[in-house]
C-alpha cells in the first residue's frame, strides 16, 4: 500500500479559511504512524481527507497511484477503515451487532458464521468478550472506543485511520492498544495512522511521527527521536518540558508548564 | 522501561493475543457464543411469529363482526373457498369480501406502512421522536383535504376523489421542501426535522384560516376525515394504497443494512461506503409516498408510526434487518386490534381507531419504558 498526499488543502467553507494547507506526505511502508500536534491544527481534518469523508479543497490523495476522488466510496471502504473520535451510535445494539456492522463491505445480506467468528475473535483480542451481548449505549466511553476499534479491525482493510483511539482508555489499555496497532501493522503489512495527544505513547510505539503545527501544516515527519525533542515541543505546543530516553532510545516527555496562552 | 518488542525476548501479551487472532485460533467458548447468538436471532423470529398469529386471530375476530352471522373459522373457510375459486355460499362471500374485508386490508396496509415509515424516519433522521407525521405529512394532507372540502378546489382533475387527490399531493409538499433544503445546504438530520416542523405549523395555520371561512357542513365533513377511520377505504382505494405501501416496505427492507450503518454516524457510514445524505433523501421520499397514500385514504391515524418501532426495538433490538419486518407485523396486529376494540367496546357507536391505538399503545409503551433497564436509544 502506498498513500500519497499531494498539496492537500481543506476548508469547511469559503468564510472559514483553510484548516490544513498544502499538506504533502508520502507513506509507502507498513507501520504505525502517529499524528501529533496541538488542538485545531487540522489532524482530524487531514485523516478525513484520506478516506473521502472530506473532499480536499485542492490537491490530491492517491492510494496505490489512484486518485481516491475517482474511487467509489464502497471501494475506498474496502481499503481504508476509520475509527471516529467518539462513538455516536443512535439506537443501541448489542456489542456483537455493533461490531458486525464493520463486516458491511464483506457481507451480502445475511450474517455468516464466519463473520460471527471474526467478530468474537476480535472481541477477545480487545478484551471485551464479556461485553458481547451488552447494549452499546450501556457501555463507558472507553468501552465504546474498543468497540469502534473492533469494528474497524473486522473491516479487514490494509489501511486503518484512528482519531484518538486511546483518549478514553485507562493506562493499561492505552499501552495495550498502541502496542497492538504497532504489532498489527507489522504482522499484516498495514499502514495504520492514528492521532494521539499522548506524546509518550506516540514516541514509544510509532514507526514515524507526523508533527503538525499552526496554521494547519506539517512541521516534520520522521522517527520519534528525530521529531520529539525539547525544542519542537516547546515551540509547537508552547509548553516547557524535559526529555528522557527509554531503554530503546525513544524520547519520553515530562511536561512542565504552559509557556503561552492563545488569545 | 522494558524492551517489549525485542527479537528473542519473551512474547508480550499483545503478541500472544495477536498471534491467536491471526492464526484464527478459535477459543473453546466460540461455539457456545455462536449458539447464544443464534438463540438471540431465533427470539426475533419468534416475536414476528407471535405478531402474525395475533394478527390472524384479530382478523378472524373482525370478520365475524356484523349483522350477518359468520363464525371465526367459517370466515377463514370462506376466504379459502374464495381464493380457490370454490364459492359455496355467495351471500357469505359477498359479506366477507365486499363489506368486511376492505376495512381489514386497509388496517393491514396502514398498520404495516405507518410502522415501517416510522422505522425509516427514526433511523434516517436519527431521532427517536421522528415519525411519518414529523415531516409534515399529516399537516399537508389536512391542508389538501381542507382546500378540497372548503374551497371546492381540487388539484387533480378527477371527479369524486378531490379530497384524496388533494390530500395526497399536499402531503408530499413538506417532504419536497425538506429534500430541497438538504440539497441546497448540507443539512443535518435535526435541521431537516426542524424544517419539517416549520412547514407543519405553517400549513396548520393556513388550515385554521380556511376553517374560519367554512360553513358547518364543510367543517363536519372535515372533522370526519381528520378523525381517521379504516372504514373509509374501498377496494378501489386499496388498489392504489396497497402497491405503494408494498413497494415502500420492500425498499426500506432492502435498505435496512445501510440504515444499520447509518446509525453509527454519518462520517462512520461514509467510511463504510454508505452515502448518508443520499440514503436520507431516498428514505424521505419513500416514507412520504407511503404515508401520503395511507393518510389520504384513511385520514389521520397517529401513534402507530411513532410507537410501533420503539416497542419492537425494546423487544428485539435495533437491527433494522429485523426491525423493519417485525414492526410491520406488529403495526398490523396493533392497528387491527385497536380497530376491533373501537368497533365493539361501546357498539354500535364506533370509537376512532387512532383514539384506541393511543389508549392501547400509550400505557403499553410506558410500561415497557419503565420495565426495561437497558437503554435502546441514546
Amino acid at each position: 500500500m502506498h498513500i500519497e498526499v499531494d498539496n492537500v488543502s481543506f476548508s469547511y467553507g469559503p468564510s472559514t479559511g483553510m484548516v490544513i494547507k498544502d499538506i504533502c506526505m508520502d507513506i509507502d511502508r507498513p507501520g504505525l504512524y502517529c499524528i501529533i500536534g496541538p488542538n485545531g491544527v487540522g489532524k482530524s481534518t487531514l485523516i478525513k481527507c484520506l478516506n473521502k469523508i472530506n473532499k480536499p479543497t485542492s490537491g490530491t490523495v492517491k492510494i496505490d497511484g489512484r486518485d481516491i476522488e475517482g474511487i467509489p466510496n464502497k471501494d475506498v471502504a474496502k481499503m481504508v477503515s476509520y475509527v471516529p473520535v467518539a462513538g455516536e451510535d443512535m439506537f443501541s445494539m448489542p456489542v456483537v451487532d455493533a461490531v458486525l456492522i464493520g463486516r458491511f463491505t464483506h457481507q451480502k445480506w445475511k450474517t455468516t458464521v464466519d463473520d460471527l467468528k471474526k467478530v468474537y475473535r476480535t472481541l477477545k483480542l480487545l478484551g471485551i468478550s464479556s461485553l458481547s451481548m451488552r447494549g452499546f449505549n450501556e457501555l463507558s466511553a472507553g468501552q465504546h472506543q474498543k468497540v469502534a476499534i473492533a469494528r474497524a479491525l473486522v473491516q479487514e482493510t490494509p489501511i486503518m485511520l484512528l482519531d484518538e483511539p486511546t483518549a478514553n482508555l485507562d493506562v493499561r489499555y492505552q499501552v495495550y492498544i498502541a502496542e497492538l496497532l504497532k504489532e498489527l501493522a507489522i504482522a499484516k503489512d498495514m499502514i495504520i495512522i492514528m492521532i494521539s495527544h499522548d506524546l509518550n505513547i506516540a514516541s514509544r510505539f510509532s514507526d514515524k511521527v507526523i508533527m503538525m503545527e499552526e496554521p494547519g501544516v506539517i512541521r516534520q515527519i520522521g522517527a520519534p527521536e528525530d521529531v520529539i525533542n525539547k525544542e519542537t515541543i516547546e515551540e509547537v505546543y508552547g509548553v516547557s518540558c524535559e526529555i528522557f530516553f527509554d531503554g530503546r532510545g525513544k524520547p519520553q516527555v515530562m511536561l512542565g508548564s504552559a509557556l503561552r496562552i492563545d488569545e | 522501561m522494558s524492551d517489549n518488542t525485542d527479537v528473542g525476548a519473551e512474547p508480550t501479551i499483545v503478541q500472544k493475543r495477536l498471534g491467536e487472532w491471526l492464526e484464527e485460533d478459535d477459543p473453546d467458548s466460540m461455539s457456545e457464543s455462536i449458539t447464544r447468538y443464534g438463540r438471540y436471532i431465533w427470539r426475533k423470529h419468534v416475536f414476528m411469529g407471535l405478531c402474525i398469529l395475533a394478527a390472524l386471530a384479530v382478523i378472524g375476530a373482525a370478520l365475524t363482526l356484523g349483522t350477518y352471522p359468520i363464525s371465526f373459522f367459517e370466515s377463514y373457510a370462506i376466504i379459502w373457498d374464495h381464493i380457490t375459486g370454490n364459492i359455496v355460499d355467495q351471500t357469505a362471500d359477498d359479506v366477507i369480501f365486499r363489506l368486511r374485508m376492505p376495512r381489514i386490508v386497509a388496517g393491514i396496509v396502514a398498520g404495516a406502512g405507518l410502522a415501517v415509515a416510522g422505522v425509516a424516519m427514526q433511523s434516517t433522521l436519527k431521532n427517536p421522536l421522528a415519525d411519518p407525521y414529523t415531516t409534515g405529512v399529516s399537516a399537508g394532507a389536512s391542508l389538501g383535504a381542507t382546500i378540497a372540502i372548503v374551497l371546492g378546489v381540487s388539484v387533480l382533475p378527477l371527479g369524486g376523489v378531490g379530497i384524496v387527490g388533494n390530500a395526497f399531493i399536499f402531503s408530499l409538499i413538506p417532504t419536497a421542501i425538506m429534500v430541497l433544503i438538504s440539497r441546497m445546504k448540507r443539512a443535518s438530520p435535526t435541521m431537516m426535522i426542524m424544517a419539517g416542523i416549520a412547514v407543519m405549523y405553517l400549513f396548520g395555520a393556513i388550515t385554521t384560516i380556511l376553517k374560519l371561512w367554512s360553513d358547518p357542513d364543510a367543517l363536519k365533513a372535515l372533522y370526519n376525515w381528520e378523525m381517521g377511520s379504516l372504514g373509509l377505504a374501498s377496494w378501489d382505494d386499496l388498489a392504489i394504497m396497497f402497491p405503494i405501501v408494498l413497494i415502500g416496505v420492500i425498499v426500506v427492507q432492502l435498505l435496512s443494512r445501510q440504515l444499520n450503518v447509518l446509525a453509527t454516524g454519518d462520517e462512520n457510514a461514509k467510511s463504510l461506503g454508505v452515502n448518508a445524505s443520499q440514503l436520507r433523501t431516498l428514505c424521505l421520499i419513500v416514507v412520504a409516498l407511503m404515508a401520503a397514500s395511507i393518510v389520504s385514504f384513511t385520514g389521520m391515524i397517529g401513534f402507530v408510526g411513532l410507537v410501533c418501532p420503539h416497542v419492537v426495538r425494546i423487544v428485539i433490538g435495533a437491527d433494522n434487518r429485523y426491525l423493519v419486518p417485525a414492526s410491520a407485523v406488529f403495526g398490523i396486529a396493533l392497528l387491527l386490534t385497536a380497530d376491533l376494540i373501537g368497533r365493539t367496546i361501546i357498539a354500535p357507536t364506533i370509537i376512532q381507531v387512532g383514539v384506541i391505538t393511543a389508549f392501547l399503545g400509550g400505557p403499553m409503551f410506558l410500561w415497557l419504558l419503565l420495565r426495561k433497564q437497558s437503554k435502546v436509544w441514546g
